[in-house]
Parts: structure tokens; C-alpha cells; sequence
């Protein structure tokens, strides 16, 4: 009896402890969004505080999105879109072609190529901001999608995690596939891919959302203001003067909303994709 | 007369075939499939940093304007703007780990607890905050720890009489400004680390522990514990390198690479500052090799501490 109400006490104080945490995570988003549909010059004058007026709150800002800056802000999210579903699709059709590669065959150098995939891994991408920004002016890439997208297409972690996978599809298909005739292509497209669906998923999400909310590489190849993405342009905004929270705080609530949309609907591959690549290797 | 030219007629036919074959070749197809990673090795990887050791020892003036000029470049990193980014970023690094390891470890413990209601919940409400720019939450804590002694945080401060404070002018203030939006960041992804590596643990363990006696404390120190290792040393090496490469933090909550009196210039925003706003390409590249030998020279040291070397050796 004695120790039934301390467990109990023990998991209401473990309760309030998690509440607690809980609400340092949730609540900017709360006054992100309060924030959004407040003049901004309550924000210079008040900066984001707990008092609110809910009477006063309106949408007026959201409307900003479309009318403010001459509909800037609807060029950096088309240009986010189009970044991020391209860099996904390439990103994750070659590195799983490249993650099967290393994980189905036995090749000569394919123990190199290995070290090399995780040498990179652990190279900061910073230190090779200047050379690549050399590079991209050289190629003409500089402005383009192309520019944002091509140097880190090929991602190491992703080649990581679907050569992890891959380790583990059975190899009875290929000599199957192979009886039957079909080339080593055709056995990776139309056999193995189909198997490798759920990495795919996990790898999509955190691919996309890498490239969604990557900041310092398109700050330096993105110059002029329509081709901007939005984490780039949301910060263009954020000058040392403080103007612009009409349209900065509507603008950061819908940079966040398609993400936590996904998240919401698939947790698990959102989970599997960062565990995999990481600590069970 | 003929020969060649029945030949001729045949040979493209045959040469496509041949290549077409050789595609689908057991020896041959391994190297295809790997190619993409190769060219963008060689291209986006192997030449940049060849080109900017290169630069590192050149005083580029403009596009045909470049004097090797040695180790000038290195020498001048002596300089007190460097030195005092080396050391904000190392403090960053170091408080960064000091906070997402013990939190993030105890909250997994914690979620992965039989008794815990709303483990689900929880665990998703922690892990939002990731979903985030970096932009969008220095937006938050850059106004949340605005000056005013209406911001949040000034205001919860002020109900226990603490006087207000101009929170992004002051070098230890800032510090703990940017640690704490780093924890907001990155607390529910350690936690999801931890979480997979606790599950990896057999319950058998706790359960002759708990028959011979152990203590909930005792089950956590000599079983939790060392079972976690892998997992901790994996988080303190991502947390070195994340922490010495940051970057868009401080430039979310400054508005750009530039703060007042540097409090919040990091390696990266001096290399930024150097090689994009003053165009000093060798001096930038220098600084991105020197920080590229700082972090691999702080992540061997904790690797040896922790004794990782030993464990391979036997």
C-alpha cells in the first residue's frame, strides 16, 4: 500500500517534470503564431511578450504574404518548393543506387570508396564554403537552383543509411532476377527499389527537411532577392532595426507549417531516419 | 572492297550492344552504380579542399592577382578577433555538451519508463522545435529575450525582481542566450538518440538486477550507464562538431556575421566575414583549415579520454 502511493507521487512528479519541458518546446510556437497576428510595431515596442490583447488579434500580416514587398515572399516559398523536391528526388535516387552499389556487390575499391563516404561524413561543410562559392561562380551555377542543389546532392549520411539497409535484402533476388535475365539495372529498379520503400521514406523526410531549412550554403549562392529561399529571405528581413515583424512573423509560421504537417503524419520515419544512419551503425 | 564496308555497317550496331552489355555486367555495374558518388567526391569534395589549402598560403587581390605568400596568412590567425572567436565557439561547444547530454539522457530515461503517461505526446512535443530554421527560431528567442521589460524574458525575471537586462550587448548573457536556443534546437533529438540506444538495452539485466537487490540509482549507474557509451560518445562528437561549426545561430540572432564587441562571433562567422564582406579569400581559407585541425584535434582528445582507442585495440 505504502509503495503504490510512492509510485504514484514518483510518476506524478515525473509527469510534471516532462509538462514542464513540454512547454519550454511548444510555447515559441504559440507566440510565433500570437505574434503573427499582432501589428509589428508592438513587437519593436514590446518585443514578444506574455501580455496579449486577444481582441485585438486579426490577420491582417497573412495578407501581407501576397501584397507586401511586391509578393516577394510567394517567390522565396515557390523557390523553397521547387529547391526541396528537387534536391529530394535526386538526392535520394542516387544515393540509393550508390548505398546499394556498396552494399550488394563485391568490387574492387569498394572498401575505399566506403572510408571515403564516411571521411566526408565528418568533414564540417563550412570549411568548404569558400572554394565551393569559387567553384559555383566558375561553373555558372551561381543564382540557380542548380548552384544550391548539385554540391551536396550526394549526401554521405543518406549513402550511409541506405547502404545500412540494403545489407539486409535478400540476395536469392538478385540470382533470381539474374536467371531470369534481367540486367543488373532492371534488378535494382524494378526488384530491390520496391524493397527498399520504407528507407526511401525515411530518408525523403529528413532529406527534405535538411534542404527546407538549409541556411548557409543558399545564403551565399542565392544574390538576388526572387531567388531567394524563404529561411534566406526571412532573414534578409531581419535587419538590425527591427522593422518588418508585419510580415516576418506570418512568414516564419508558414515556412514551419508543412513541415510539422509531415512530421504529424509520419513520426516513425521521421524517428528511423535520423536513428539509423546515426547510432546503430 | 566490300569487307570494310559490311564491317563499317556492322560494328556501331555491335559497339552499342557491346556497351549496353557491358552496363549490365556483374563487373562492371558496381562501379555504376557507386559513379555519382565519385564525381561528386572528386568535384564538390576533393577540389575544394585542395583549392582552398591552396589558397590558404596566397594573397588573392582579384581574379589574376594572387601572391604566394607562405605562412602569412596562418601567422596573422594570431590576431585577437580570431582568438576570440576560437575561444567564444570552444565556450559555445563546451556548454552546448554540458546541457545536451545529462537533459536530453535524463528525459529519455524518463520517457522510456513503464509508469510515464503521454509518452508519445511528450516525445513529439520535444522533438517539434527541430523541425525549425534556425531562422525562425532566432526570430523567437532574439524578441523573447528582447530588452524591453515587457519580453518574456525580462517580465518572468522582474516577477521575482530581477532587474531587466539588454540581453544581446553582453557577452556572458548572449552566451547563455545562444546556448539555450541550442538546447530548444537539438534537446528532442538527443532524446530520440538515447531513446533507441535505452531500447537497445536487454530488460533481462534490470530484472536479475532488481532480484540481487539493486537500486533504481544503482540499475541506472552500472547498468544504463556504461550500455549507453556508444551512444554518448556518438552525441558528444556530433555536439563537437555542431558545436564549432555554428554559424547560422548567431547569425539569426544578430541580424548577420557582425555582433556587438564579437560577443557573438564564432570561427564560422569570422571565416565568413573574412572571405564574403572583406573578399580576403586566403585568410578566410585559412581559417577553415585551422578550424577543420581544432575540431579533429578536440574530437581525438575526447575520444582518448573516453577511452574509444583502447576498446578498438583489444
Amino acid at each position: 500500500m505504502h509503495s503504490k502511493i510512492g509510485g504514484k507521487i514518483a510518476s506524478l512528479i515525473v509527469f510534471l517534470v516532462l509538462a514542464v519541458v513540454a512547454v519550454f518546446c511548444l510555447a515559441p510556437f504559440f507566440f510565433l503564431i500570437i505574434s503573427s497576428l499582432r501589428p509589428g510595431v508592438e513587437m519593436i515596442r514590446n518585443g514578444i511578450s506574455l501580455s496579449i490583447d486577444y481582441s485585438a488579434l486579426n490577420l491582417k500580416n497573412y495578407w501581407l504574404l501576397v501584397e507586401g514587398k511586391e509578393g516577394v515572399y510567394l517567390f522565396w516559398y515557390m523557390n523553397s518548393v521547387i529547391i526541396t523536391v528537387l534536391h529530394t528526388v535526386l538526392s535520394l535516387l542516387l544515393t540509393a543506387m550508390v548505398g546499394y552499389g556498396l552494399a550488394v556487390y563485391e568490387f574492387k575499391g569498394k572498401n575505399i570508396i566506403f572510408m571515403i563516404v564516411l571521411i566526408v561524413m565528418m568533414i564540417p561543410v563550412e570549411i568548404l564554403i569558400l572554394p565551393l562559392y569559387k567553384l559555383t561562380i566558375s561553373m555558372g551555377t551561381i543564382n540557380t537552383y542548380l548552384g544550391v542543389i548539385l554540391p551536396f546532392v550526394v549526401a554521405p549520411t543518406s549513402i550511409f543509411f541506405f547502404r545500412q539497409y540494403a545489407t539486409s535484402l535478400p540476395k536469392e533476388l538478385l540470382d533470381a532476377g539474374r536467371i531470369d535475365g534481367c540486367g543488373e539495372f532492371r534488378i535494382f529498379f524494378q526488384i530491390m527499389m520496391p524493397l527498399m520503400l520504407p528507407a526511401f521514406g525515411a530518408m525523403g523526410i529528413l532529406q527534405a527537411m535538411a534542404s527546407w531549412n538549409s541556411f548557409v550554403w543558399p545564403l551565399i549562392v542565392l544574390r538576388s532577392n526572387e531567388m531567394l529561399t524563404l529561411p534566406i529571405g526571412l532573414q534578409s528581413l531581419l535587419t538590425p532595426y527591427g522593422n518588418n515583424y508585419d510580415l516576418l512573423f506570418p512568414g516564419a509560421v508558414m515556412s514551419v507549417i508543412p513541415i510539422i504537417i509531415l512530421f504529424i503524419f509520419n513520426q516513425k520515419a521521421f524517428i528511423s531516419g535520423l536513428t539509423v544512419g546515426g547510432v546503430k551503425g | 572492297m566490300s569487307q570494310p564496308l559490311v564491317e563499317a555497317t556492322i560494328k556501331p550496331d555491335l559497339g552499342r550492344r557491346r556497351l549496353k552489355k557491358l552496363f549490365a555486367t556483374q563487373k562492371a555495374a558496381p562501379y555504376l552504380f557507386v559513379l555519382p558518388f565519385v564525381l561528386s567526391v572528386l568535384i564538390f569534395f576533393l577540389y575544394p579542399i585542395i583549392s582552398t589549402v591552396i589558397m590558404s598560403f596566397q594573397q588573392i587581390d582579384g581574379p589574376g592577382d594572387v601572391t604566394f605568400i607562405g605562412l602569412k596568412n596562418y601567422r596573422y590567425l594570431l590576431n585577437s578577433h580570431f582568438l576570440n572567436a576560437v575561444w567564444i565557439t570552444t565556450k559555445y561547444t563546451f556548454w552546448t555538451i554540458l546541457v545536451l547530454i545529462p537533459l536530453p539522457l535524463l528525459l529519455a530515461v524518463l520517457l522510456n519508463s513503464k509508469m510515464t503517461i503521454g509518452k508519445n505526446f511528450f516525445r513529439s512535443a520535444f522533438f517539434m522545435p527541430a523541425l525549425t530554421s534556425v531562422i525562425v527560431a532566432g526570430l523567437f528567442f532574439r524578441l523573447a529575450f528582447g530588452e524591453q521589460d515587457t519580453a518574456i524574458v525580462n517580465s518572468i525575471l522582474g516577477v521575482f525582481g530581477v532587474k531587466s537586462s539588454v540581453w544581446l550587448q553582453d557577452a556572458d548573457k548572449s552566451m547563455l542566450v545562444m546556448v539555450i536556443l541550442a538546447t530548444w534546437r537539438w534537446l528532442g533529438v538527443n532524446i530520440i538518440y538515447f531513446l533507441s540506444g535505452l531500447q537497445g538495452i536487454p530488460t533481462e539485466l534490470y530484472e536479475s538486477a532488481s532480484i540481487d537487490g539493486a537500486s533504481e540509482f544503482e540499475q541506472f549507474r552500472y547498468i544504463t550507464l556504461p550500455s549507453l557509451k556508444p551512444v554518448i560518445l556518438f552525441v558528444i562528437t556530433i555536439s563537437i562538431y555542431g558545436g564549432y561549426s555554428m554559424f547560422a545561430e548567431s547569425f539569426a540572432l544578430w541580424g548577420g556575421a557582425r555582433s556587438p564587441g564579437e560577443i557573438g562571433m564564432t570561427i564560422v562567422c569570422y571565416l565568413y566575414q573574412e572571405g564574403f564582406n572583406n573578399n580576403n579569400l586566403g585568410l578566410g581559407s585559412a581559417i577553415g583549415i585551422a578550424l577543420l585541425f581544432l575540431v579533429m584535434a578536440v574530437n581525438m582528445a575526447q575520444l582518448w579520454a573516453s577511452g574509444f582507442f583502447k576498446k578498438e585495440a583489444n
